[in-house]
């Protein structure tokens, strides 16, 4: 961590030099095209990174790249903003500004696919599972990262739950929409219990790594001061492993948010729907109707867009965490 | 507390006895134990089970031996659903890999709003597959053949989803959307554990370009090209949502994934048993692919 925040004001004072003199004229940004092709040139050109010229260049790229990803999005404002009689079959009629502003579509869709209807039950599904996980995933990891040296019992325990990683949804599907109808939780309950046993080798793979940060003398003083297990557990582990919880927390909602298979196949006879869920169940009503669907689609990306925007650092570092670990 | 005296107990007799702690811990451990056993082992030998039988989702079931399984070798349609899965998993995984290492790479350097490049580089991932699906949908129904009238260019005129030999090249361009914002976070932070002074080193001795990328950061960063193939690989395979929402694995089952024909079939054609012992399969090819995926790249990383 430091290290990467190092780099970065690094960087920023590189940037900040790069400002301070003039800004490299257009021939010189020529010149490197060609000694980009002959790296040997560049090594004595500048520092370890490469010349500054050959930067200049891959940063426009780069931002060149960025409308890759604002083009679909674009589309979806502009679309879900217009009406049926503006959409022509040229690429303009899909594409320019719409005539006038207008919330109509965004009205209709809430009403066609019971928008906050779905976007409760999203909520819901994805904030029972987060906290069950961050409680019981990270209990399991610590009660199995602290024996398996010793005992061969609970190290049996981590590989067995670890290897659940191997298992996809799909395999699991039918056999569980049976067992889920059996036991009378064909519902949101049901969903929620499976999502806790679907991500529960991750995370407690990610608790039992975290936990060798931890020092066992922690705990053997609060022994001495004669807390019991339980307590120990509480008031000492759990609050230090905060930075893996946050981590579970993205890794998990981030599955969760966006899962259709689950939802789908299990709560399928109660008639309630998660925000993709709802997209899927409504594409007849949608019709040709694009204004009204685009709309529909984008209210259903809206709420983890924003929630990105205001997370993006935790998010990122995250995902990044789930997958390195 | 009792629990010192169990703690002296322990350092005399290690292994063999059980302190009341390890009790607690384990008293822990048996219901989560049952919970992951009731909700993963259990359906995974229930799935077994119904792939012996005919069972049709509904009604009375005979056993059927291992009939199912023989004849999941020469059903068609399944064989098609593999090849279309593993072709698909393979092209997305290498063109993934190709592309946000390439965008790694540049963002990896002094450039300018790194920060800000890197968020919009990975709103991508964020977005659910299902939403994303539809939307480029509409890109590939009506923008693309828009723009294809418009500017002439034959192969763009008619939709990608409407031909049995393109509609994949659609599923693979959303997968890739979503997927290269991934990899190339993972990319990047395997980049910054290079340290600057390994460059500078390998400048002194002259390496630079193609070279200096082949030979020094690549074997660097591979527990990342490791990580990046494998999450990469197994996301693919188990394709669902794009195909869900971009061909429902038409035209002609021509982009029926494993995944999409279980549900399929398994859930609403009477296939149940059937779909069961070819999702039994599929778990047993995931593994295989998981531990050479495994093995292959392990033994290629490199340390410091």
């Amino acid at each position: 961590m430091e290290n990467k925040e190092r780099e970065n004001n690094e960087v920023q004072e590189d940037v900040t030099a790069k400002s301070v003199t003039p800004k490299a004229p257009e021939k010189k940004i020529e010149k490197t095209s060609e000694t980009e092709k002959k790296p040997p040139k560049m090594k004595k050109s500048k520092g370890a990174v490469g010349g500054k010229t050959v930067n200049i260049i891959i940063n426009i790229l780069l931002v060149i790249g960025c409308l890759t990803v604002f083009f679909p999005l674009y589309m979806t404002v502009i679309i879900a903003f217009k009406k049926p009689s503006e959409m022509t079959n040229d690429v303009a009629g899909a594409l320019a500004f719409p005539e006038k502003w207008n919330l109509d579509n965004f009205a209709e869709a809430m009403r066609v696919t019971d928008f906050w209807h779905s976007l409760g039950n999203s909520l819901l599904l994805t904030g029972v599972t987060v906290i069950i996980c961050i409680l019981l995933h990270s209990l399991a990891g610590y009660v199995i990262g602290r024996k398996m040296a010793r005992l061969k019992t609970f190290k049996a325990a981590y590989f067995y739950i670890v290897s659940g990683m191997f298992v996809p949804f799909a395999v699991l599907m039918m056999p569980l929409v049976k067992q889920t109808a059996q036991m009378g939780i064909a519902n949101r309950i049901g969903v929620i219990v499976l999502y806790v046993v679907f991500f529960m080798p991750m995370n407690m793979m990610l608790y039992t790594g975290y936990l060798k940060n931890i020092p066992l003398a922690l705990e053997e003083a609060a022994c001495v001061d004669g807390a019991t297990a339980w307590q120990t557990y509480w008031k000492i582990i759990f609050p230090n492993m905060k930075p893996m919880h946050a981590t579970v927390a993205v890794l998990t909602a981030m599955s969760t948010w966006n899962d259709v298979m689950t939802p789908l196949v299990i709560m399928s006879g109660t008639e309630q729907n998660t925000l993709p869920l709802a997209q899927l169940n409504f594409q007849s009503q949608f019709g040709t109707n694009y204004n009204l669907a685009f709309a529909s689609y984008l209210l259903a990306l809206l709420p983890i867009l924003i929630f990105y925007i205001i997370c993006q650092k935790q998010i990122i570092g995250g995902v990044v965490n789930g997958a390195v670990k | 507390m009792g629990n010192e005296d169990a703690k002296t107990e322990k350092k005399v007799k290690k292994a063999k006895t059980w302190s009341k702690n390890d009790k607690i811990f384990l008293g822990i451990l048996i219901p989560v134990l049952v919970l992951f056993f009731l909700f993963n082992t259990l359906p995974l030998l229930k799935g077994f089970y119904y792939g012996l039988t005919n069972f049709r989702g509904y009604g009375n079931y005979d056993f059927v031996g291992l009939r199912n399984f023989k004849d999941l070798f020469s059903d068609a349609r399944v064989g098609k659903s593999y090849l279309f899965t593993f072709k698909y998993a393979l092209i997305m995984t290498l063109l993934v890999n190709f592309l946000s290492l390439v965008l790694a790479l540049g963002m990896n350097r002094e450039i300018k709003g790194k920060n800000a490049l890197r968020g919009i580089y990975f709103v991508p991932n964020i977005l659910g597959g299902l939403v994303v699906g539809y939307i480029f949908s509409f890109i590939f129904t009506y923008i693309l053949p828009a723009v294809g009238e418009a500017t002439g260019i034959g192969f763009l005129q008619n939709s990608f989803l409407a031909s049995t030999k393109t509609a994949w090249i659609a599923i693979v361009i959303v997968g890739a959307w979503q997927g290269i914002a991934m990899n190339t976070i993972i990319y990047i932070s395997g980049l910054q554990t290079v340290p600057e002074e390994v460059y500078e080193a390998c400048m002194l001795d002259g390496a630079a370009g193609w070279k200096k990328f082949s030979k020094i950061t690549l074997p660097l960063i591979m527990p990342f090209v490791t990580i990046n193939l494998v999450l990469c690989m197994k996301n693919a395979l188990m394709v669902f949502d794009q195909i869900m929402s971009l061909t429902k694995g038409g035209p002609s089952q021509s982009t029926e994934s494993i995944s999409y024909l279980i549900y399929n079939n398994g859930m609403s054609g009477g296939q149940f048993g059937f779909q069961s012992a070819n999702a039994f399969v599929f778990f047993v090819v995931i593994v295989v692919i998981s531990f050479l995926q495994m093995k292959f790249l392990g033994g290629k990383e490199e340390q410091l």
